[in-house]
């Protein structure tokens, strides 16, 4: 199988805007609804959920394509990804703790929980499906975060702008308006799919 | 090779691999080195190896600041003051911190890693806490489910002031994978250092009081580390109004003795509250009558809520708040002012706090220690 003839801007920018990770596949939403009600955590969790994806789609892809596929087990893909996002989390939280603590304060809880978000699992599963090469597996899993990261400050914002709104019925407060808002974020994202599609 | 080898060796390979690398970066990246944590303006100097918790590496050297949940950042106890800059508070801090205490730079010694030279502040009595071997010299029953545990120091001594608590080290036992602390206050007298007494009431499900109750013997070895708190009376003139309920008896027994035996703060009027629901739960009543009829300023009210026709009691009867309430009203002389002493129960304590302030007293001359 080869890698689909797709050029690494447009697979970038596709990841950020048409196969948005969030509000097209919606992976990752548990994090996203319960952390976007805070700006600033947003802010942290959104570069953790970046750099862990994109790490890890490059050494998913190494993993992937001279252990898994020569030993042809991809069958225990599944399990394997895991084990390799858990340790690559690890040692991201060491490397950070160690030489950017300032770094490592704005991440805080939130880099080990990112081990078991979905999204940075769902990346890597697209990027062994379509079989994309080296490169393109780290453009689609650094776009792929960084669309992540764009939808979690939308709805930060927006968020914060409904906190100051009255006008919401008793019933939709917190989580329902969110479920809402974030259902219009997506139609609005329909918007960028006639420009690439990548899936 | 089988193919069903394969796919486990593979997996079994991988994870050792990552094990592997994260061990060996654990050992590069945690290795800060030796350490100066300066205290209190230099007065002492610490030479530690970093990477561990501030709580843990002051007590490897021997300084214990309190903390009552062992470092899990669950109690918020072990409050200090870090002068260094350690970066903002964690999430894991917030719920402790009060915007004066975040303006303060006071910090959860859990929670701050000591990863470069550190200067903080200790409250000076934290230098006088040690970590104790005791032996159990006896146990006794004052209750169905009060016992006294008097534990002698082994040639050590304690120095504290009457009020204050250690906490007692409770090892893995039966069902109990790892060791707790819990604080009990003591109730034995400062001018006893050699000694220190507890009382521990037995709460269904309690760890520490299980053990107490149901695993600690005569003749034991176990571990106490102390004297901490604040809880302790204050040098002013005003009357003391103490009042406790069940093993909350224990820091007004050394209190008491203290002042009796010393004759200290001779201008102190002292009432001294305790209340329980049946004879069954009343202790040390004669001891307490009769150092009331030898001691003019001393004023002692047992009384019961809960009192059976059978046991001809003669005291007080009524709920504990409520005889506080008739007292405040009536007997208790109010000209050198009032100060209040609770220890017990959040619950009794706060309806305590009501009544008080109901008869006039202010919030900031009340002192309570609360063990839930």
């Amino acid at each position: 199988m080869n890698a689909p003839n797709v050029g690494i801007i447009s697979l970038f920018i596709a990841s950020i805007l048409t196969s948005n990770i969030l509000l097209a596949n919606f992976l990752g939403t548990c994090s996203f609804i319960s952390i976007s009600k805070d700006f600033k955590s947003s802010m942290g969790l959104g570069i953790a959920v970046t750099m862990v994806i994109g790490i890890c789609s490059a050494v998913c892809w190494v993993v992937l394509f001279y252990i898994i596929m020569p030993l042809g087990i991809e069958y225990l893909s599944f399990i394997i990804f895991i084990i390799v996002i858990a340790g690559v989390v690890q040692m991201l939280e060491m490397i950070i703790d160690r030489f950017s603590p300032s770094l490592y304060l704005a991440l805080g809880i939130f880099l080990p929980l990112i081990t078991v978000n979905c999204a940075v699992l769902g990346v890597i599963l697209f990027m062994q499906i379509r079989y994309y090469n080296f490169i393109q597996a780290v453009v689609f899993g650094f776009g792929s975060g960084a669309g992540w990261w764009l939808s979690i400050m939308l709805l930060a914002s927006i968020r914060r702008k409904l906190d100051n709104n009255n006008a919401i019925p008793a019933g939709l407060k917190g989580t329902g308006i969110t479920l809402i808002t974030i259902g219009f974020m997506a139609m609005a994202f329909i918007g960028f799919s006639g420009m690439i599609a990548i899936q | 090779m089988s193919p069903i080898l394969v796919g486990p060796l593979a997996v079994a390979g991988l994870s050792t691999v990552l094990a592997f690398i994260i061990a060996i970066l654990d050992k590069f990246l945690n290795n800060y080195g030796q350490l100066k944590i300066s205290i209190n303006g230099g007065k002492k100097e610490l030479v530690v190896k970093g990477g561990s918790p501030l709580l843990g590496t002051l007590a490897a050297e021997g300084i214990f600041v309190p903390s009552a949940c062992g470092g899990r950042g669950t109690c918020g106890a072990c409050k200090c003051k870090v002068v260094t800059d350690v970066g903002p508070h964690l999430p894991t801090e917030m719920p402790y911190m009060s915007p004066k205490d975040i303006e303060g730079n006071i910090r959860l010694a859990c929670q701050v890693k000591v990863r470069k030279d550190l200067e903080i502040e200790l409250p000076e009595e934290l230098f006088s806490i040690k970590k104790f071997k005791a032996r159990v010299e006896h146990i006794k029953d004052l209750t169905y489910d009060i016992k006294e545990v008097l534990l002698s120091l082994e040639g050590q001594t304690i120095e504290f002031q009457a009020g204050q608590y250690v906490q007692l080290v409770v090892p893995p036992y039966g069902d109990i994978p790892e060791s707790v602390q819990r604080a009990y206050s003591m109730s034995s007298r400062p001018s006893d250092g050699a000694h220190v007494e507890l009382l521990v009431r037995l709460v269904p499900g309690g760890i520490a009081t299980t053990w107490v109750h149901k695993f600690l013997k005569e003749g034991d070895t176990i571990e106490v580390v102390g004297p901490f708190g604040e809880f302790g009376i204050h040098d002013t003139a005003a009357s003391m109004i103490c009042v406790a309920g069940g093993s909350g008896m224990a820091p007004f027994k050394s209190m008491l003795n203290h002042m009796k035996e010393t004759g200290a703060f001779p201008q102190k009027e002292i009432w001294y509250f305790f209340g329980a629901r049946t004879t069954k739960d009343m202790f040390y009543l004669d001891e307490l009558s009769k150092l009331a009829e030898t001691w003019p300023r001393f004023h002692f009210v047992a009384a019961l809520s809960e009192p059976k026709p059978e046991e001809n009691w003669k005291g007080d009867v009524g709920l504990i708040t409520d005889v506080l309430d008739r007292y405040l009203q009536g007997k208790v002389d109010r000209k050198k002012g009032l100060e209040g002493y609770l220890c017990g129960s959040p619950g009794m304590i706060n309806a305590c706090i009501n009544v008080m302030k109901k008869n006039g007293m202010t919030e900031d001359k009340i002192y309570f220690d609360k063990f839930s």
